[in-house]
């Protein structure tokens, strides 16, 4: 351990970030990205940069100058049409040679969880997944704080002797910087070599799926946990969200009744969502659960059990039975609306 | 065909808590299983044996009793089994764990097609697929919802993408990471039990590796450092109402209107 060769920090400056899209459609986990590199990047003196990488994309970087970015890298070519993993990486690769970027964060999105790995192996550094809290040193360690074993603990992680420090960050845990009316920074066109490029995956067909009023959007939720007794008074709920203009979203004991489509599953094995409100009803607030929720701005929760680890989250928590409480609730915000 | 499962074994609980004084996991008293996201990924090497013929192997990394998990595979049907155990490997982040893997790998076999799970309930990265694939230079997918074909060089999957829905086509050797319910995992069968009692479990250690150098592997390999480990903090920033149910939904109704929600 005694000859462990030091990394030069100094070589490597600049916090970069993936930009995370589908056909040029940037997701929106790219903006938050941005808001948390500057504020890293501010700490320790250094620029933001944004890797974009696909086909026909050109027009939307700029968009990206709109929030806070210092250049934005363009590769724009045919063979980067569709996200296949050997030109992304190969891609990557001649990005980081040439930029040596010190930390690069990848949105945990489905691309991201399997770009991120592939190229922290390329060279050789750590990845540290699903970050929910990023900080940085005045050394430029990356301070990378984490759930693992199912929410249950969290883990402090840096990477001490490696460059660049990757780290991944799900949707919705950073908050997304105001976009600006002036746009500020550049674009830098980049091209690689078409024989790096080279690839054996075909990809076949894409599918849109339809569009769905996904509960990851949603800016209000009404969720529903097992203190539902029956199928049928899932009715109440979805009255509730009507008149609150809000999604419904469940407990996975619902999912697994077969009552809602597994794409309303908030937690751990399901989604992450972060309403401006969700009203939890009869759900006791296992950490599988809350770790889906918790960075909502505001919970309101309603459970008949004092005692239920639901109450740890809310910041409105309400000792009742949802079944004397909901139809009443109902009746009240409309008279509000009418009135 | 040759295909190759990577399985882990993980603590049978993610309750698992972590000492106030010394800021480190406990974890002993409590059990081991099979990464249950690797079940699904043996279920779908013995699929594919299925149709196309060939033989399927379970490889590890672990201590000694991960050997556990192999004599497991084996009662589902699998035919290898390959533990890769050594002191040196302790500590090891996914980077060193991917490379142990794809080391231990090319002792072994030149498998056609390996399949991951999707991810483990302990560490719970997802990340040792693609970085297996990198280390071994084949290209790899994730989320692999569904096969569709299974052709003599290559293999067709369906993936499930946030918004889309893609099928690609695969030449082999190259990777896929499952998603959990890609077919239903069959149970341990007490005859393959018997069957497999005296079938022996593969060893290797760093010594029977092409790269020797210790500092490869676990802790000496490992880039990331967990500087401490703490348990999810609460909001003490709550409010908590009783009363009669009247009370609360019209407490509840001015909240809302005062949130500027209704
Ligand atoms: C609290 C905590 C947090 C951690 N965070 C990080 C982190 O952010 N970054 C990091 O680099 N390391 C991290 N580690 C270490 C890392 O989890 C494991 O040590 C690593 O060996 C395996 O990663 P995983 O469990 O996440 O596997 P995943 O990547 O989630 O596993 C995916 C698949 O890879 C295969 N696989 C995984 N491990 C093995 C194995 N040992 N043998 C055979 N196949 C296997 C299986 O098919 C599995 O389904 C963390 C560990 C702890 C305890
Ligand atoms: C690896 C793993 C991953 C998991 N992932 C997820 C996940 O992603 N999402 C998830 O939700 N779960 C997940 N779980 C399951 C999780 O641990 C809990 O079992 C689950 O969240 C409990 O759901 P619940 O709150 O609806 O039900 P319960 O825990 O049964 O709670 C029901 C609550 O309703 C209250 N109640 C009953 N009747 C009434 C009434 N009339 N009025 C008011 N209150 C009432 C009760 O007091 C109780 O607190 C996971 C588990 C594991 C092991």
């Amino acid at each position: 351990e005694d000859e462990v060769v030091k990394v030069d920090k100094s070589k490597w400056k600049g916090i970069a970030v993936y930009v995370d899209h589908v056909e040029g459609d940037i997701h929106p986990v790219t903006f938050e990205l941005i808001g948390k590199a500057r504020e890293l990047a501010d700490k320790v003196n250094h620029p933001v940069y944004c890797l974009f990488m696909g086909h026909d994309i050109g027009h939307r970087a700029e968009e990206l100058l709109h929030y806070g970015v210092d250049e934005v890298f363009v590769y724009d070519n045919e063979m980067l049409k569709d996200f296949r993993i050997e030109p992304y990486t190969a891609v990557f690769e001649d990005f980081v040679n040439r930029v040596k970027p010190s930390v690069i964060l990848v949105g945990a999105t489905t691309i991201g969880r399997s770009l991120a790995p592939r190229v922290a192996a390329r060279f050789k550094t750590g990845l540290t997944a699903d970050c929910t809290v990023l900080d940085i040193k005045e050394n430029t360690d990356l301070v990378q704080i984490r759930p693992a074993f199912g929410g249950n603990i969290m883990a402090q992680i840096v990477t001490p002797n490696n460059r660049p420090q990757m780290a991944t960050v799900r949707y919705k845990v950073m908050t997304a910087p105001e976009r600006k009316a002036e746009a500020s920074g550049r674009i830098i066109h980049c091209s690689i070599e078409e024989n790096r490029l080279k690839s054996n995956i075909n990809v076949l067909s894409v599918t849109k799926k339809q569009k769905e009023h996904g509960i990851s959007e949603a800016e209000i939720i009404v969720a529903a946990g097992r203190g539902i007794k029956s199928e049928k008074d899932m009715a109440m709920i979805y009255e509730l969200a009507d008149v609150l203009g809000a999604e419904v979203a469940c407990t996975r004991p619902l999912i697994e009744a077969g009552w809602l489509d597994s794409k309303r599953q908030i937690g751990l094995s399901g989604r992450t969502v972060r309403p401006k409100l969700i009203i939890t009803c009869g759900i006791s607030g296992a950490v599988q659960f809350t770790a889906g929720m918790n960075n909502s701005e505001y919970i309101i929760a309603i459970n008949k059990d004092e005692k239920a680890p639901i109450f740890k989250v809310a910041h409105y928590g309400i000792v009742g039975d949802i079944y004397e409480i909901i139809p009443g609730l109902i009746e009240n915000i409309k008279r509000v609306k009418e009135a | 065909m040759e295909i190759l499962v990577c399985i882990k074994q993980v603590p049978g609980t993610t309750k698992v808590e972590v000492d106030p004084v010394t800021g480190v996991l406990k974890r002993d008293g409590v059990d081991s299983k099979m990464n249950p996201y690797d079940l699904y990924a043996i279920e779908t090497a013995l699929r594919i044996r299925e149709q196309r013929g060939g033989r399927v192997s379970v490889i590890t990394m672990g201590p000694p009793q991960a050997s556990v998990v192999i004599k497991e595979a084996y009662m589902m049907g699998v035919d290898d089994g390959i533990l890769l155990s050594d002191r040196r490997f302790a500590g090891s982040d996914v980077l060193a764990t991917s490379y142990t893997l794809s080391q231990g790998i090319k002792k072994v076999s030149n498998p056609d097609l390996i399949i991951c799970g999707k991810q483990t309930t302990d560490g719970d990265t997802a990340q040792v697929g693609p970085e297996i694939a990198e280390y071994l230079g084949i290209p790899h997918v994730a989320n692999v919802r569904k096969i569709l074909e299974i052709k003599d060089s290559s293999i067709v999957v369906e993936m499930d993408m946030p918004e889309t829905v893609e099928i690609a086509e695969i030449k082999y050797p190259c990777l896929i990471t499952v998603e959990k319910d890609i077919f239903q995992p069959r149970l341990p069968s007490f005859k393959k039990k018997l069957e497999t009692r005296d079938r022996e479990v593969k060893m290797f250690t760093l010594q029977d590796f092409e790269d020797r150098d210790e500092k490869s592997y676990g802790l000496n390999g490992s880039p990331t450092k967990v500087e401490r480990i703490f348990p999810p903090e609460v909001n003490n920033d709550r409010r908590m109402l009783k009363g009669n149910p009247e009370e609360l939904r019209n407490k509840i109704t001015v909240k809302l209107k005062e949130l500027r929600f209704i």
